[in-house]
């Protein structure tokens, strides 16, 4: 997702991820009844505007409130990628971090290799204000056990230049046929999960590969799913890694149709001058992404982690991050905020509150090889990454 | 103390190089042994962690897989495209400031070579993909023109003309200074002789300015080799460097593999650097 394309010290982070091992511990933690009092202190891994304190903008803080209520001080270890993530929790056998922002391609291995703790819904006020959706949804809630509170989520939707593109399409076929009339001007992600956006194409117009679930690809659909992304390599003018990219490439009208977040379709309708934007749902779905903020299994700070999830589950706070991070919240109480704060024509994009928007999101887990089946005969994501730079770099 | 670092000049030298030294060999060196040992490493799939046993699988798949190939190639290529685009255009500018400008105007060239690097390389880049748009600067000034418009922008076009103008001033004065080091009177005896300029600059000048060319040319297709930034801000495409980020920074973070294709540019540059040694270009640095 966007946040692992900041600038690295490639070298620096190879001799240092090669120095560390993952720790792993057994969990199996009880939940907590009550909250005690707070320990003072509260050690979290988050993606970059998760955890803001002011420092970027100084109207976006949410942590120091956070601190002056509770007591507990925060200190934030930013995340470059999910694989950072999973090996920073498992530090010091787990107790280096009391929590994580984790994305849906993080939680299911944490949560198999007992990093994190079940958590006690009931202790979260903020969890029943939810979109039924993000309260115990399969990559953070596993056998009816709550392993996290959701944060916020995103979709990747088709987005396109109302002046240059017509009829408004309803397809992903703008981008992946070959006959496409805006070929050379679309865009697409520039990472290998837009593998599963392929995928969900063909589940759709190629039923007899028999794919179910965009993210459990056999062997020959990958094989598939490549192949028609390198169909639809011609038509893209640029893969975007990051939003602003995006929104450049429609601003001078370099790009008309693209597959993007509803953050950017907010930014160009309403930026100066505008671009006269709008985005859909094609007929064939959508992929998306949603992130749990969890806690570790041999949490320093099991308190205050309770107290950070209180807080970050609820409404005022959920806006707050939505507004500066161009996601949307898990909280339906967030919305009429948001809207308030944006007007309702730039909230629109977002579809904050609309379950059934989210509902029949596809959202992003890790392709691993074990599918559900049994038979082990997926295939996993290193392999959709070695796959993908065929696309990009062929 | 200061007596017997007095007598002892080898200590007194031993002091004085021990941190620098220990900086290269502990910092540089012992990280590119790490890549190295690396690369014989691999990924196991299951665990998603570094199995530490020496094989040659990474390798094994870098030349099985053409896609490798092809990016290595385009790679390699690019950097030699820049390299040669670069020597074109600056030996005419140092050759002009070296030896035919007056002083005031000399340092006016050498001032505007070196302008660019006091503003970030990244806001360098951008700048060429606000010029290269598809109504960017260039195809701005062509419609006011009436003329045709380029559609390079995200381009491979793009790319070597974003690197071009990068490392130019890294190009510029090697050869610079290499040119300015040719004493007038060899100039002088080649035109005693009845040699024309065109002689003149093929048996002389040229071959004196070689070194300084070829130290360059080190700078500028090195740079190249190593960028990583520069594909995917103004092009559309994978050099070396945005694979080997993708598996060290990215989800798959497949390190060892990274690692193994890293080693790629350095042998291209172990290359380079051993043909350069050859025809002088450190008697210039």
């Amino acid at each position: 997702m966007r946040r692992r394309w900041s600038i690295p010290a490639a070298l620096i982070a190879m001799v240092m991820a090669s120095a560390s091992c993952g720790g792993g511990g057994g969990g199996g933690a009880k939940e907590l009844k009550t909250i005690g009092p707070g320990e003072g202190r509260l050690n979290l891994i988050a993606w970059i505007g998760y955890t803001e304190d002011g420092s970027t903008d100084p109207n976006s803080d949410w942590v120091h409130p956070f601190e002056r209520e509770t007591g507990c001080q925060v200190t934030v270890k930013y995340g470059d990628t999910s694989d950072a993530m999973v090996n920073l929790m498992r530090q010091g056998g787990g107790t280096a971090y009391d929590g994580v922002s984790a994305s849906g391609d993080a939680t299911n291995r944490l949560i198999a290799h007992g990093d994190v703790a079940p958590i006690n819904v009931a202790l979260i006020p903020g969890w029943k204000e939810f979109l039924p959706t993000l309260q115990s949804p399969p990559h953070n809630t596993v056998k009816g056990i709550h392993y996290g509170v959701s944060y916020m989520y995103g979709a990747n939707v088709l987005m396109y230049n109302k002046d240059k593109v017509s009829p408004a399409p309803d397809s992903w076929s703008v981008l992946f046929d070959p006959n496409s009339p805006y070929a050379g001007k679309g865009m697409a992600y520039g990472g290998a999960i837009y593998v599963a956006d392929a995928a969900l194409y063909l589940k759709a117009h190629r039923p007899e590969l028999g794919i179910t679930d965009p993210y459990e690809l056999t062997q020959p659909q990958l094989a598939a799913a490549i192949d028609l992304l390198k169909q639809e390599k011609p038509n893209i003018k640029k893969y975007w890694t990051s939003a602003t990219d995006e929104i450049n490439l429609f601003t001078s009208e370099d790009a008309v149709v693209g597959a993007a977040w509803p953050y950017q379709v907010s930014v160009l309708q309403t930026q100066d001058p505008p671009v006269n934007v709008d985005a859909t749902i094609p007929s064939e779905g959508a992929t998306g992404w949603a992130d749990t903020w969890m806690m570790s299994s041999h949490a320093q700070h099991p308190n205050c982690m309770y107290k950070w999830m209180q807080y970050a589950s609820t409404s005022k706070v959920q806006a707050q991050v939505a507004e500066f991070y161009g996601a949307t919240p898990a909280n339906t109480g967030s919305c009429s905020i948001i809207e308030n704060d944006l007007g309702a024509a730039a909230a629109a994009p977002y579809h904050c509150g609309d379950d059934s928007f989210v509902h029949d999101l596809y959202l992003w887990k890790t392709p691993l090889s074990d599918c559900g089946n049994g038979k082990n005969d997926c295939v996993d994501y290193s392999i959709w990454e070695q796959r993908f730079t065929e696309v990009i770099g062929g | 103390m200061s007596a017997f670092l007095y007598r002892h000049p080898r200590v007194r030298l031993l002091l004085l190089l021990a941190p620098p030294a220990g900086w290269i060999g502990v910092v540089y060196l012992a990280a590119l042994a790490i890549l190295l040992v690396s690369a014989f490493w691999r990924l196991d799939p299951l665990s998603f962690s570094v199995v530490h046993r020496l094989s040659l699988a990474n390798f094994k798949i870098l030349g099985r897989e053409t896609v490798f190939r092809k990016i290595a190639i385009r790679t390699i290529g690019i950097s030699a495209a820049v390299t040669v685009a670069d020597i074109l255009l600056a030996f005419p500018i140092a050759y002009y400031a070296a030896r035919l400008a007056g002083s005031r105007l000399k340092a006016a060239i050498l001032l505007s070579v070196t302008l660019p690097l006091w503003s970030s390389y990244l806001v360098r880049i951008y700048a060429w993909r606000l010029i290269l748009d598809r109504d960017g600067l260039v195809n701005w000034t062509l419609h006011k023109l009436h003329l045709f418009s380029v559609d390079i922008s995200f381009t491979n076009w793009a790319i070597w003309i974003a690197f071009t103008y990068l490392w130019l001033p890294f190009v510029f004065f090697p050869i610079y200074t290499a040119l300015e080091r040719i004493p007038d009177s060899f100039l002088e005896a080649s035109s005693d002789m009845g040699a024309r300029w065109t002689v003149t600059l093929r048996r002389v000048i040229l071959p004196l300015a070689l070194p300084g060319i070829v130290a360059g040319s080190i700078f500028s297709f090195s740079l190249t080799l190593g960028d990583y930034i520069t594909p995917t801000t103004v092009g559309n495409t994978q050099f070396i460097g945005n694979v080997v980020y993708n598996n060290v920074l990215g989800v798959a973070s497949n390190q060892p593999f990274g690692a193994a294709f890293a080693l790629v540019p350095v042998a291209v540059m172990a290359i380079y650097l051993f043909v350069a040694r050859w025809m002088g270009a450190f008697e210039a640095l």
